[in-house]
């Protein structure tokens, strides 16, 4: 098994204490498949217990452990020590945040953008009581579901160029969440949401850099969201609108896929599946 | 009035000064390529020159056209830049200033196309 | 107290380890502020044509010289970038040529590798357009 000795630097600061941030270098002894953030818990049990960091699910599903490793935001969590190919590795915290100390960084503007665009589905319909479920094809759920995937981690925003400098700035990230709203088949609040997002401080303030899907840790491309944003703005969209569903058909419709195959051999299916699926499909 | 209409117009401008601006850049400065090209221009800035172009109605549309899109996209996107730089509560100050410096050199550039074309062929 | 960690305007240039787009949007904000500063300057300049012959040549003859040449040439190439470029950005800013929402699989492709082909047609094609006036400008 591989193994090498990494010298992190990390940079420092503590409020109260420290005027501006400064480096300090620690050395790990690192194993194949230790994540950068096995190296800073490795750095806070054995070596200085004053570092500070966020982490909790250490497996990509939190959003807590974004930081700014090798130049570039990522997750802690989720990038490989020895991938990196570095016998140095420099860790700071996200850019375009405030520092509140060392690599934890204060998120609440990316969540007050987050809430400002209305992120749940607004439907006249929702309000009352629900008594069926909605019908909602695979199409019109893979128009929105790869932006479903955002963990609101903040790589985006300390990617972005415009957040370098513009504190109204809505950011991708809540820019992108405007777009999985808007294209919900469930969501008939597009207007309200058009309100919001195409103003001076919303999607026109993106120049498609590309830096916030570059650095999506997710694969939730932002700026795809963005752009179509912006189509959608100038030309309309031709969404459709699912409704409840109505009485189940006694012949199944032809549009409605085949059950996926069963994942366990001689498994029972429903008798509705004919135990092929479709690939890719979960 | 929706950000959105205002930055159509915008790029409709920028897809606009695409030919306009191709048109006049290799006029002024490509001599030699457009030579090539079959088109012979002699000293494209000396004053004869200038002033017959002035006197043609297509230059005058053309120049006329290139003014007001450039300006206002230009404008338009000096107005981003500090938006994007200056965090004013109120934005419409950072717009105040850039519609009025448009209008001076709008008005100022129109009159001189069209002074010009009128003392054309001098 | 927070110690604010904004990248300010250096943060437009240099953010860290991107893509090559993120470097042509620097690039084509500083050519649109150099066009519109240029344009600014080109209208006073060309406006001395309605004083006459005489004024006119002084003007000119005040903007001859190896050092305005050389600008002439950087706002030329100024241009052509940024009305290249600016097609580009016109058309994904509408939302073509950078593909649909899909399911992602890692490794992801986002729409900025989507759009990738474009790009370096498009940069070929500024690259064309600066050499025949490198060629014009400097050499016939
Ligand atoms: C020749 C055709 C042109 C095209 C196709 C074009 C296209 C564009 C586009 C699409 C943008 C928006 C970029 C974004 O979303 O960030 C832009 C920005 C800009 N353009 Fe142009 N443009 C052209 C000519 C000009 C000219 C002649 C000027 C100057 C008078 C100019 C000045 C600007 C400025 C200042 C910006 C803002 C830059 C920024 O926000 O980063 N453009 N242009
Ligand atoms: S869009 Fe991607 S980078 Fe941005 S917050 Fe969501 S998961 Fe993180
Ligand atoms: S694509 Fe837009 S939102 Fe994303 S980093 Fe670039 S400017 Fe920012
Ligand atoms: S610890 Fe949860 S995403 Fe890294």
């Amino acid at each position: 098994m591989e193994r090498k000795t990494i010298v992190f630097k990390i940079q420092r600061y503590a409020p109260n204490q420290d005027k501006e941030p400064y480096f300090k270098s620690y050395e790990v002894p690192v194993e194949q498949g230790m994540t950068i953030l096995e190296c800073l818990w490795y750095i806070k049990e054995n070596l200085d217990s004053t570092i500070s960091f966020r982490s909790s699910c250490r497996m990509g599903i939190c959003g807590s452990c974004a930081m700014f490793i090798q130049g570039r935001p990522r997750l802690a969590c989720e990038t490989q020590t020895l991938e990196l190919k570095s016998s140095t590795i420099e860790i700071k915290p996200l850019p375009n945040y405030d520092i509140i100390k060392d690599l934890v960084v204060d998120q609440r503007n990316l969540f007050r953008n987050h809430k400002k665009v209305k992120p749940y589905i607004i439907s006249e319909k929702a309000t009352s009581n629900p008594t069926k479920e909605y019908i909602q094809s695979v199409a019109q759920l893979e128009q929105y579901l790869q932006f479903n995937y955002c963990l609101k981690c903040g790589c985006c925003l300390a990617a972005c160029p415009t957040m370098a400098t513009d504190t109204n700035f809505l950011g991708p990230q809540a820019l992108a969440q405007a777009f999985r709203y808007n294209t919900d088949s469930r969501d008939r609040a597009g207007n309200a949401r058009f309100q919001i997002v195409d103003t001076f401080e919303g999607i026109w303030r993106c120049h498609m850099a590309g830096a916030c899907s570059d650095a999506c840790p997710k694969g939730v491309d932002p700026a795809m969201a963005i752009q179509l944003l912006k189509r959608h703005s100038i030309f309309g969209s031709r969404k459709e609108y699912s409704d409840y569903a109505g009485p189940l058909p006694k012949n199944r419709r032809p549009d409605i896929p085949d059950a996926p195959a069963p994942t366990v051999k001689g498994a029972r299916t429903n008798g509705r599946g004919n135990g092929k699926g479709k690939k890719g499909r979960r | 009035m929706r950000e959105s209409r205002l930055w159509f117009l915008f790029v409709l401008a920028g897809a606009c000064m695409i030919v306009l601006l191709g048109a006049h850049l290799f006029v002024m400065h490509l001599e030699t390529f457009m030579g090539y090209l079959g088109i012979t221009i002699h000293e494209p800035l000396a004053y004869a020159e200038v002033m017959a172009r002035a006197k043609s109605v297509s230059w005058l549309v053309i120049y006329m056209a290139l003014l007001i899109l450039a300006l206002y996209h230009g404008l338009y996107g000096v107005r981003s830049v500090l938006l994007e730089t200056i965090n004013m509560k109120h934005h419409s100050t950072v717009t105040a200033v850039i519609v009025i410096v448009g209008l001076i050199a709008a008005v100022f550039g129109s009159y001189i196309v069209i002074q010009s074309y009128m003392m054309g062929g001098l | 107290m927070r110690y604010n960690n904004r990248l300010g305007a250096k943060g437009w240039v240099i953010g860290g380890n991107y893509s090559i787009e993120r470097y042509l949007y620097i690039l084509h904000r500083v050519s649109g502020l150099a066009l519109i500063f240029y344009l600014m300057c080109h209208l006073i300049l060309t406006s001395f044509r309605i004083a006459g012959a005489p004024t006119w040549e002084a003007a000119m003859a005040f903007v001859s010289g190896p050092f305005f040449k050389v600008g002439e040439f950087l706002v030329m190439c100024a241009g052509v970038y940024h009305a290249i470029n600016g097609l580009r950005l016109i058309i994904i800013e509408l939302g073509y040529c950078i593909g649909k929402p899909e399911r992602q699989e890692y490794p992801y492709t986002p729409s900025i590798k989507k759009q990738r082909p474009l790009m370096y047609l498009l940069m070929l094609v500024v690259a064309a357009l600066v050499a025949v006036s490198v060629v014009d400008f400097f050499i016939m």
